[in-house]
């Protein structure tokens, strides 16, 4: 059974202008000890996904259909106080900027030692795992470093306190919002060795939130390509980078800078902007920016197989596999 | 922390050296002698030079500031003109009245400020939040000695629920406390308004920040997250503006004190004034100086400790 199930999300904001459609029909699943990726342009929906797994929302937020299930019990039915229970404990979360994730006018120890206020131990017990969590993420003299405070830390150790943090109840799933933007790109390979090898060791699922192609490459099993609040390719590692059958997914690898092998003075880009999400486009979503638009686009194309553990929503597949 | 607070300490020391040296020559600046007010028009000359020589006024200004400078560090603030009694003893008297005033009146409408600050902030654009909003508003717009004027009126003359003048018998603290209630609402009730206002902003602002995700993403109790977490950073402007509104508070306190007839620092400095008894003056203004200056060092200290960012001086 799979640990984190997204079944046909769907969810609002309600602005002035209308229902911005961040997200329609998302669905998506995390397979037990593994390590599932999310890329996707900027608006793309990645973290008002992330912001409805574990509920907390922008006010103006809503879910308009669909369901999350975590180990199969249904997240969205859950009242606030369960939910709160599942938070730090069964699901749990790394964010994007290291800088701002910590109290800066709390010890790091202290905030280490508040989010266990659900285990009944001693205040040197709790004190003790911190201190052994942050030497599991590589802190060096731990102990005296609980007694420190966020701004005595470096950005790349902060990160690592939020991992430490975040595994700390070995939680069943880990989101990580884009974990490494925030680092400089050597600090960014030491944190995603590191996350891979507690994921071993924790035996956790990891939903690993990224624009970084080549990260995602090197770190996730899975990957799951979104685009304007939609999923549009789905699949293993290996297929979807090797063997991409949606265009954007083909266009997103064409900018990828790693996969640049002509020298250029210009970095290739995608064409277009997103379509406005209050009001959506008809058809396909990518239509607009697609070198490959034909008449079928007219129409919105469901996901099809390019094999088992492989999907794309694309009309050229169905084609593909005809011809 | 102790580096900074020694630091902060030497920092009020040079302010209070330059805020009485401007004092000094800003009384000099006022029109009228001493000499004539208390001998009166009909004094000889000799009269006039002995009682100059007396009080140092014949010397050169410079040198009645260090004479000035050196007999106040060793607590000697001169002599009453007119009672002979020494101005310390009777500033000192005033000084417990005023600043009792101040800090009850400033501790409650703090407790309340922030606590409304905090309902606002927490249940923004609800009902409540918005009656608190046009209610601070109001309360802020009127000056202290109208709510003062009034509140006599209302309560203390027509409801008698508290008295109207006095503090109160020595000694019998009900009594005190009892006398304190009217001045001390009149001088706060404006600082509720500003503070709840000010507590609202900040806490709003922190609310929005990534480590209030995190503590909410760990699932920390909402209680722990909005007064541990947030309104532990949330309260850093609030200190500084109490510490610096120390000025502002007392001269509340002066308007307080005389419609109530209360006792007090105010009290002094006016009557002295209009008897030009400079000393006094000097005296009274001097102490009004120094509470202003540790008060704001006070709220630099408190503020280090509750941010350690400051201590590092980042």
């Amino acid at each position: 059974m799979a640990v984190l199930d997204i079944l046909d999300l769907s969810v609002s904001y309600t602005t002035p202008r209308g229902d911005l459609k961040a997200l329609r029909g998302v669905s998506l699943s995390v397979p037990q000890r593994r390590i599932v990726g999310i890329v996707g342009e900027s608006g793309c929906g990645k973290s008002t996904l992330i912001s409805a797994i574990i509920r907390l929302m922008a006010p103006n937020a809503q879910i308009r259909s669909g369901s999350i299930r975590l180990k199969g019990a249904e997240i969205l039915e859950l009242s606030e106080a369960q939910m709160r229970a599942l938070r730090g404990a069964e699901i749990s979360m790394v964010f994007q900027d290291p800088m701002q994730t910590h109290n800066p006018v709390l010890t790091v120890g202290r905030q280490m030692i508040d989010i266990q206020y659900r285990d009944k131990l001693s205040k040197t017990e709790k004190r003790k795992r911190a201190a052994g969590m942050l030497a599991l993420v590589g802190i060096p003299d731990p102990e005296a470093r609980l007694n420190q405070y966020p701004f005595e830390f470096s950005g790349g150790m902060r990160q690592r306190i939020a991992i430490a943090m975040a595994l700390m109840a070995k939680p069943a799933l880990l989101i990580a919002d884009e974990p490494t933007t925030a680092l400089d790109a050597t600090l960014e390979v030491q944190i995603i060795k590191r996350l891979r090898e507690l994921q071993e060791e924790v035996g956790c699922s990891i939903l690993f939130i990224s624009h970084h192609l080549g990260v995602i490459a090197e770190l996730c099993d899975e990957v799951v390509v979104m685009y304007a609040g939609e999923v549009v390719e789905s699949g293993s590692v290996r297929d979807v980078f090797h063997n991409p059958a949606h265009p954007y997914t083909r266009a997103l690898l064409d900018c990828d800078p790693g996969h640049i092998k002509v020298r250029t003075r210009n970095l290739p880009t995608i064409p277009g902007n997103i379509p406005d999400l209050v009001h959506l486009p008809q058809g396909c979503i990518f239509a607009g920016r697609c070198d490959k638009r034909h008449d079928a686009c007219a129409a919105r194309p469901d996901m099809a197989t390019v094999n088992p553990s492989h999907h794309a929503a694309c009309h050229l597949i169905a084609v593909r596999e005809t011809a | 922390m102790l580096s900074f607070i020694i630091k902060r300490i030497g920092l009020a020391a040079v302010i209070t050296a330059l805020a009485v040296t401007a004092l000094f020559l800003i009384i000099h600046m006022i029109p009228g002698d001493p000499v004539s007010t208390m001998l009166g028009p009909r004094a000889t000359p000799e009269m006039r030079t002995a009682l100059e020589e007396r009080m140092g006024l014949d010397r050169p200004l410079i040198v009645q500031i260090a004479l000035f400078f050196g007999n106040m560090l060793r607590g000697d603030l001169g002599m009453d003109v007119f009672s002979n009694r020494p101005v310390t003893q009777i500033v000192l008297g005033q000084v417990p009245y005023t600043l009792g005033l101040i800090l009850v009146s400033i501790s409650w409408a703090a407790v309340l400020g922030v606590a409304l600050g905090c309902y606002s902030a927490v249940n923004r654009n609800s009902l409540g939040d918005r009656l608190t909003g046009v209610l601070s508003v109001s309360v802020i717009a009127v000056p202290a000695f109208v709510v003062a004027l009034y509140s006599l009126l209302v309560f203390a003359v027509k409801l008698q629920w508290f008295p109207a003048i006095g503090a109160g018998e020595a000694g019998n603290l009900g009594d005190q406390l009892h006398h304190l209630v009217l001045p001390s609402l009149a001088i706060g009730l404006s600082w509720v308004g500003y503070i709840a206002r000010l507590v609202r902003a900040s806490m709003l602002e922190v609310l929005g920040e990534g480590h209030i995700r995190t503590a909410r993403a760990f699932g920390l109790p909402e209680g722990r997250v909005v007064f541990g977490y947030a309104l532990r950073l949330a309260i850093l402007p609030t200190v500084t503006v109490i510490g610096v509104g120390m000025g502002f508070l007392l001269s509340a306190a002066v308007f307080t004190e005389i419609v109530f007839s209360r006792p007090g620092l105010g009290k002094l400095v006016i009557d002295s004034i209009t008897t030009r008894n400079y000393p006094v003056v000097m005296g009274s203004v001097l102490f009004s100086t120094l509470i202003f200056v540790v008060s704001t060092t006070l709220a630099d200290i408190i503020n280090a400790i509750l941010d350690p960012r400051i201590r590092a001086g980042k």
